[in-house]
């Protein structure tokens, strides 16, 4: 899935739909960490781009099976395993 | 405590008194909590709010087959027991026995979803680390069964050394197994497992470790996708279908509450009006059946037949909810909402303020970011509630000339009541923007949207909600809106002269009219508009009645006499500045109690309220002006 070489780590607004990949750290203030923690955004665990608002933001990941929607601004603070 | 540490779950509670056993329902949202309290429950429940925050929450009574009674609390749905967020602190009050007028539970359901069991399990190891007997509850049975999941619900239980039950409330099944623990839990302490390792939530991913070691040896097989869910979504959040359907449900809303309402609330308001006519041949007294029919009926009947267009509003929003299409309408409407400062769960709420202030602001419960949420509780009361309809009625039929501009599709007078619908929008939507840019800027907290799987709505659960909110508007006509009506009736009836009724000219409301009458002068008002306008603080329709009794004309919007008296009391510009008032004005004492009730003070109705009438005296008089200005 890291078929493009960027700057920087990948995220998850870099997932295309249907994409997959490995949540490696959280970039965000403890409090809204821990919250994406308990829907399921926990390190190690896989995270597939679902489907998108109209405009594609925000988008729908399925993590640890279910599915929640982030606003771009939150979900480029997920950062993936490279 | 950042570890996973062992926490014993063999403590047994003290045994409270024997005749008011309680038991707390807790777990995650989405899981079905509130599915198998109405099971456990029925009609047998109420709505209570906890002292000091605005967690809403349900009480209600089980009967259990050996005639005893237990009490039950529906506790708002969490992730966690740290108490951060309102919703976690009362959760963890209740279990702690630390919320006033509340006994520490003696008993507790852990209700889980069993789709999504290795990532709910995360919450039973604070809530067995509390000691108390508790059942966990694997909810959603079938749909697990149907997916071709599967649990060993005996080898999860001495996992957790704590009984497991699974159960489809929606549909009642294994609701026996809970009744039965209710049963035995609240006559003796259950018997707990000897000692079971329990990480504290502190550390996520490690307890998130726990529960899937758990699971797994509780032979926790999970269910494949959901794939009627899989499919719908296709087509919901289609990027062109989707938006689609949103507008096609969007108006399929709109239509009801103001088409197929209508014929209801026609119903309910001859049904008042047949039985005050009545209740007036059963009256001699002339003062008695003054204050029970003109006071009393009249004004409580004005608000009363609003109920059918409440409860059609109730009715889709609780099949969208339940359905689980809320969530999806919430994340295609984000994007729009966050150009004017806001958030996509603010839409629906927004959207039933066209029905009426009160139940959109106690819809915006489901906005978990304070400022997003006082930001729309402020901005609702704009939206064109269906109260201001009959005013809207009343003064264009009287002062705008019924023109077709579109041919037969637009006429002037819906133009104009577009426009007024377009300009509480507009002001609704600039106010927001203000708002959020100022005082309630955001630290930013993430938008977080969870999108639950599509179920059908159960009968039971929206017939419970219509029935809920009817009591909570019944509760208000018979409390807030007969008390102004009585004080109405006895101002306008008073001073007695030589025996009589006074004309209302001379009475204390005329007196009080008269007062006002400089203050309203520069609007084009005059001291009757000024009495309507006085009366219309309670709630906004309150003034066509009024304006009925003042000319001494059975007040409708549809009685051309009272047009008549509009137009000879009023210029264009008047009337104009009128319409632009009760498009801005903050008239409703109701949805200044419901603001105060969910923002915990008297702070936010004070400001709504200074603000909205600022702004509709200012604009008012500019209308006012600038019409006569163009029409002399």
């Amino acid at each position: 899935m890291q078929a493009i070489v960027k700057n920087g780590p990948l995220n998850l607004t870099h997932l295309k739909r249907g994409e997959s990949g490995v949540l490696d750290r959280l970039e965000l203030p403890e409090d809204d960490a821990r919250r994406l923690m308990e829907l399921g955004f926990v390190p190690g665990h896989t995270v597939t781009s679902a489907h998108q608002a109209p405009g594609g933001d925000p988008r729908v990941f399925r993590v640890d099976g279910s599915e929640v929607a982030l606003r771009r601004e939150t979900a480029q603070h997920l950062i993936l395993r490279s | 405590m950042a570890e996973c540490h062992d926490a014993s779950v063999g403590t047994i509670p003290a045994s409270a008194g024997a005749a008011n056993r309680v038991v707390a329902l807790i777990g995650p949202p989405n899981a079905g909590k509130s599915s198998l309290f109405n099971r456990l429950t029925g009609l047998r429940q109420k709505v209570a709010n906890f002292p000091g925050v605005t967690v809403e929450h349900h009480l209600g009574r089980v009967q259990l087959a050996s005639g005893r009674e237990v009490t039950a609390i529906d506790l708002p749905g969490i992730y966690s027991l740290q108490p951060r967020t309102d919703d976690e602190r009362v959760t963890h009050d209740v279990l702690m026995g630390k919320m006033d007028g509340l006994p520490r539970p003696d008993a507790v359901l852990l209700v889980l979803d069993s789709t999504n069991l290795a990532r709910h399990l995360v919450l039973a190891a604070p809530v067995l680390a509390l000691g108390l007997p508790t059942l966990v509850v694997l909810n959603m049975a079938d749909d697990l069964a149907k997916r071709g999941g599967g649990v060993d619900i005996i080898a999860l239980g001495a996992q957790l050394g704590a009984p497991v039950a699974m159960t489809s409330a929606n549909r009642g099944e294994g609701v026996d197994k809970v009744l039965q623990f209710l049963e035995g839990a609240t006559v003796s302490p259950h018997p707990v497992a000897a000692k079971v390792q329990l990480p504290v939530l502190q550390d996520i991913p490690r307890c998130r470790e726990w529960a899937a070691n758990i699971g797994a040896k509780g032979k926790y097989r999970p269910p494949a996708p959901p794939l009627w869910t899989r499919r719908l979504d296709g087509v919901f959040l289609h990027p062109v279908a989707g938006p689609l359907v949103f507008a096609l449900v969007v108006l399929a809303v709109f239509q009801a509450i103001f088409s197929w309402a209508t014929p209801l609330m026609d119903g309910v308001s001859k049904i008042i009006e047949a039985s005050g006519m009545w209740l007036g041949t059963q009256i001699t007294n002339p003062m008695l059946k003054s204050l029970l029919i003109d006071g009393i009926w009249s004004g409580v009947g004005s608000v009363l037949v609003f109920l059918p267009q409440i409860l059609l509003l109730f009715f889709f929003i609780g099949i969208l909810e339940d359905s689980g299409y809320l969530a999806r309408a919430a994340l295609i409407a984000d994007r729009t909402m966050a150009r004017f400062g806001l958030q996509g769960k603010s839409f629906i709420p927004l959207l039933s303020a066209y029905a009426c202030a009160v139940p959109a602001i106690m819809a915006t419960r489901t906005i978990e970011n304070k400022r997003d949420r006082i930001a729309t509780i402020l901005i609702a009361p704009f939206m064109t509630c269906s109260a201001r309809l009959p005013v809207y009625a009343l003064v264009i039929n009287a002062f705008i000339p019924d023109r077709p501009l579109l041919g037969p599709l637009l006429s002037s007078r819906t133009a104009m009541m577009l426009g007024l619908y377009l300009l509480g929008f507009v002001a609704a939507i600039l106010t927001a923007r203000v708002l959020k840019s100022t005082v309630l800027k955001s630290a930013r907290s993430p938008f977080v949207l969870e999108m639950p799987p599509y179920r059908w709505p159960t009968v039971q659960s929206i017939v419970l909600r219509l029935l809920d909110r009817s009591k909570v508007f019944l509760r208000r006509a018979g409390t807030v809106i007969l008390g102004i009506a009585v004080v109405l009736w006895i101002l306008s009836s008073l001073p007695l002269q030589n025996g009589q009724a006074p004309q209302i000219a001379q009475s204390f409301i005329g007196q009080i009219g008269h007062f006002v009458e400089p203050l309203i002068r520069p609007l084009g008002f005059n001291w009757k508009i000024g009495i309507g306008l006085i009366t219309s603080l309670a709630a906004r329709e309150v003034i066509v009645g009024t304006l009925g009794t003042i000319y001494g004309i059975e007040g409708t919007p549809e009685t051309v006499g009272l047009q008549q008296a509009l137009q000879s009391d009023l210029t264009l510009g008047g009337a104009v500045a009128l319409l632009v008032f009760f498009a801005f004005a903050m008239q409703c004492m109701s949805t200044s109690a419901v603001v105060r009730r969910e923002t915990g003070s008297w702070k936010w109705p004070a400001i709504q309220w200074a603000y909205m009438t600022s702004m509709a005296y200012g604009c008012a008089f500019l209308a006012n002006r600038l019409v006569s200005l163009w029409w002399s």
